[in-house]
């Protein structure tokens, strides 16, 4: 990064420090007519923003303009396609492709309108690098209000009464973990926040990761008050080089603030957060191999219960919740539980980010109220498919999810309307296929991903994915029966009902839903073209 | 291998140095185990028997163990890297968006697989599991920089590069 910003070594101890860091930061701010940001997230860095940003820097040098403008990077602003990305305020213009041209994107587009943002509410607007902007964003106030005027139960309260669910996938409600692990009785418990992100196709937790970091910090350290934990650890992925980095770095920089370490905000309360690296095995996403590899070894998942709420890392109480669940902690503190439940449907309560990718126009980052249509995320906030090309499905939950086929376009997206036609919120991937795309073909893609990733331990997930994985290319390839895709089915029920854990479970999701919704494409690719095996002759 | 393997222990004096100042970070306990082999790769580029035993002897875990955990984990690498690594990726979106071409192309013009380096020690080409650069696919890492939108020709430009780049490399330093 372009320079080391000492000035973030600050110390916070009470609500005033806090206000008057927040003043001092947006006077300083105040004193430049104009402020030109750059994005430096992973996407728009990859396309050089970290360039365009020097640049700047020195053209504004160059003219004189130092003490009226001023140049900073920010974090992620969504619309990655267009990156990189560079906004001016107080204008609030942005600029789409910065390299050569200068092209202006207007902000009044359905991409930025239909976005209801609190999880990224941040994200492209503070240096991500800078604690203090954080702070001048109302950071940590959340923090100073549940440690000062709030008991750990009256927090879990909130929690409940927003009805935040997980955001990991499974959808477990967040209040009811924090409870489990508050009433277990021991002397050590511990935060573990899981930023793993191990499903292909899916980049929320990055991009909050690189753009927001201090974010995720407030909602563990809120979360270890509510549960009556000292300890955190984030299990973040080595794949993400950048995060690391950030996440590293805003760490550092709250432990000087006093906001990490003992007497946060003058109270009693003692909160450390150490980085543990993950090593590239999607299985660590499950809780329990999540733990074993913090503790050194093997990512084995291992049979629940107990859960680790009872019995988690070194045999302690354990709570554990994804990057985007902790960092919808603050604002729900902050503005209350009735709040965030007035937002999103009856079950599914809140915004969610997902992850737009695939063939859409606007590929890259959008957060929106859960309940909104598919077709609305696609076709509105996504801009549709490119030109010519024609929808097939929407594929969510990565490889424990599945395909959604046009019928399902106007769906309310949430954890259970998902749930209801094969598929699964999953973390927030969102890949759009085209009529190019072959169902068959994507099946075997996840399958050969899940049998990859199978640690080995239990038979029905690692013999269940290979055998699934050979009946499938043996279909793409033209020499299957109808009696293999029987056996695909009743595999596929096996692998549902008797494997240890999520990965196995949810591994045949992909080939049950493709089949479900584009039966015909297994069935004309069988040895007879289907037609015996198909009573109708539809195909 | 005896002759260089102590030739690289003397030169490489420091880096140990690097490793051990993990596990003491980590207070030698057996849950440094991970953090001490993402420091073994991250300066010597792969974790070789070695550096297995090195980290046996001082942390309380068996060589066995070790062994157990680098295998299981794909970021861990036992062979040495080509001086210049590819990795593409091979993400959902990556995947719908042709990555499967850019390998199958990588292969018929290099004659390179997942994992393999070139005879000649200088590229190796390996996958990842999604960069999370969805936005951007299908892309390939260069040396730990990212780029999307990838295309046979810009890979091949990019690999051409480092061939030809190597070759004078390596003429220089001879003379």
């Amino acid at each position: 990064m372009a320079m080391k910003k000492t000035s973030q070594r600050i110390s916070v101890a009470s609500l005033d420090d806090l206000v008057n860091v927040a003043e001092a930061t947006k006077e300083q701010e105040q004193q430049y007519k104009y402020q030109i940001c750059i994005c430096v997230a992973a996407g728009c860095i990859s396309q050089n923003s970290d360039a365009v940003r020097d640049a700047l820097i020195a053209g504004v040098e160059a003219r004189g303009l130092e003490d009226e403008v001023q140049v900073k990077g920010v974090g992620c602003m969504g619309l990655c396609a267009a990156g990189p990305l560079v906004r001016v305020d107080p204008a609030g213009i942005v600029y789409q492709r910065v390299t050569v041209d200068e092209l202006i994107l207007p902000q009044d587009i359905p991409f930025f309108e239909r976005q209801q943002k609190i999880v990224l509410e941040n994200c492209g607007i503070i240096d991500p690098e800078a604690i203090t902007e954080y702070i001048a964003a109302g950071g940590y106030l959340a923090l100073h209000k549940a440690l000062t005027e709030m008991t750990p139960a009256e927090v879990i309260d909130v929690v409940t009464r927003s009805g935040l669910r997980g955001r990991g996938g499974g959808g477990y409600p967040s209040g009811l973990k924090w409870v489990t692990v508050a009433k277990a009785e021991s002397e050590t418990k511990y935060v573990i926040c899981n930023a793993d992100e191990g499903d292909p196709g899916a980049f929320m937790d990055r991009s909050v990761l690189e753009s927001d970091p201090h974010r995720v910090i407030e909602g563990m350290a809120i979360a270890g008050y509510a549960v009556g934990a000292n300890r955190g650890y984030i299990y973040v992925r080595a794949e993400y080089p950048l995060a690391v980095e950030r996440l590293e770095l805003a760490i550092k920089q709250a432990r000087w603030a006093g906001i990490l370490g003992s007497g946060v905000f003058g109270t009693t309360f003692d909160f450390s957060i150490e980085l543990r690296l993950g090593a590239g095995a999607f299985v660590c996403g499950e809780e329990t191999a999540l733990i074993a590899s913090i503790e050194g070894r093997r990512g084995v998942p291992r049979p629940r219960p107990p859960y680790p709420a009872d019995y988690g890392l070194w045999g302690q109480p354990t709570l554990i919740n994804n990057v985007e669940t902790f960092a919808n902690v603050a604002p729900i503190i902050r503005n209350g539980g009735d709040w965030f439940a007035a937002i999103g449907t009856d079950k599914s309560k809140g915004t969610k980010v997902f992850a737009l990718a695939g063939q859409i126009v606007n590929t890259g980052l959008i957060e929106v109220p859960m309940g909104i249509t598919l077709r609305e995320i696609v076709y509105d906030i996504g801009g549709g498919l490119p030109e010519g090309r024609k929808y097939k499905a929407v594929q969510t939950g990565g490889p424990s999810g599945g395909c959604v086929p046009e019928q399902f376009l106007d769906m309310p997206v949430d954890y259970e309307s998902l749930r209801e036609v094969g598929s699964f919120m999953g973390s927030g991937g969102m890949i759009v296929m085209d009529d190019s795309s072959s169902m068959v073909e994507v099946a075997r893609y996840f399958m050969e991903f899940s049998m990859t990733e199978s640690c080995g331990k239990c038979i029905p997930c690692r013999a269940g994915t290979r055998q699934m994985y050979d009946l499938l290319s043996k279909v793409a390839g033209g020499e299957a029966q109808q009696s293999d895709l029987d056996l695909l089915v009743e595999l596929g029920d096996l692998l549902q009902n008797t494997c240890l854990c999520g990965l196995g479970k949810a591994a045949p999701n992909p080939v049950v839903s493709t089949m479900q919704y584009f039966e015909d494409e297994y069935l004309e690719r069988l040895v007879d073209g289907g037609t015996a095996a198909d009573p109708a002759g539809e195909s | 291998m005896p002759a260089q393997a102590t030739a690289e222990t003397s030169t490489a004096d420091k880096r140990w140095k690097l490793v051990e100042a993990t596990m003491r970070k980590n207070g030698y306990r057996p849950d440094a185990l991970i953090e001490t082999l993402h420091t073994v790769q991250g300066v010597f580029g792969y974790i070789d028997r070695e550096a297995l035993k090195f980290v046996a002897e001082r942390l309380p875990v068996s060589p066995s163990q070790i062994y157990g955990v680098v295998t299981f984990y794909h970021y861990f690498q036992m062979k040495p890297q080509g001086r210049h690594t590819c990795s593409v990726c091979t993400g959902t979106a990556c995947h719908i968006k042709g990555s499967k071409a850019l390998l199958d192309d990588i292969e018929a013009h290099y004659g390179l697989k997942d994992g393999e380096t070139t005879p000649d020690g200088r590229v190796s080409l390996l996958t990842v599991r999604c960069i999370g650069a969805c936005g951007l696919a299908p892309a390939a890492v260069f040396d730990g920089e990212v780029e999307g939108s990838m295309t046979p020709d810009l890979l091949h430009e990019r690999l051409d590069n480092w061939l030809a780049e190597e070759d004078e490399g390596n003429g220089d330093e001879e003379n």
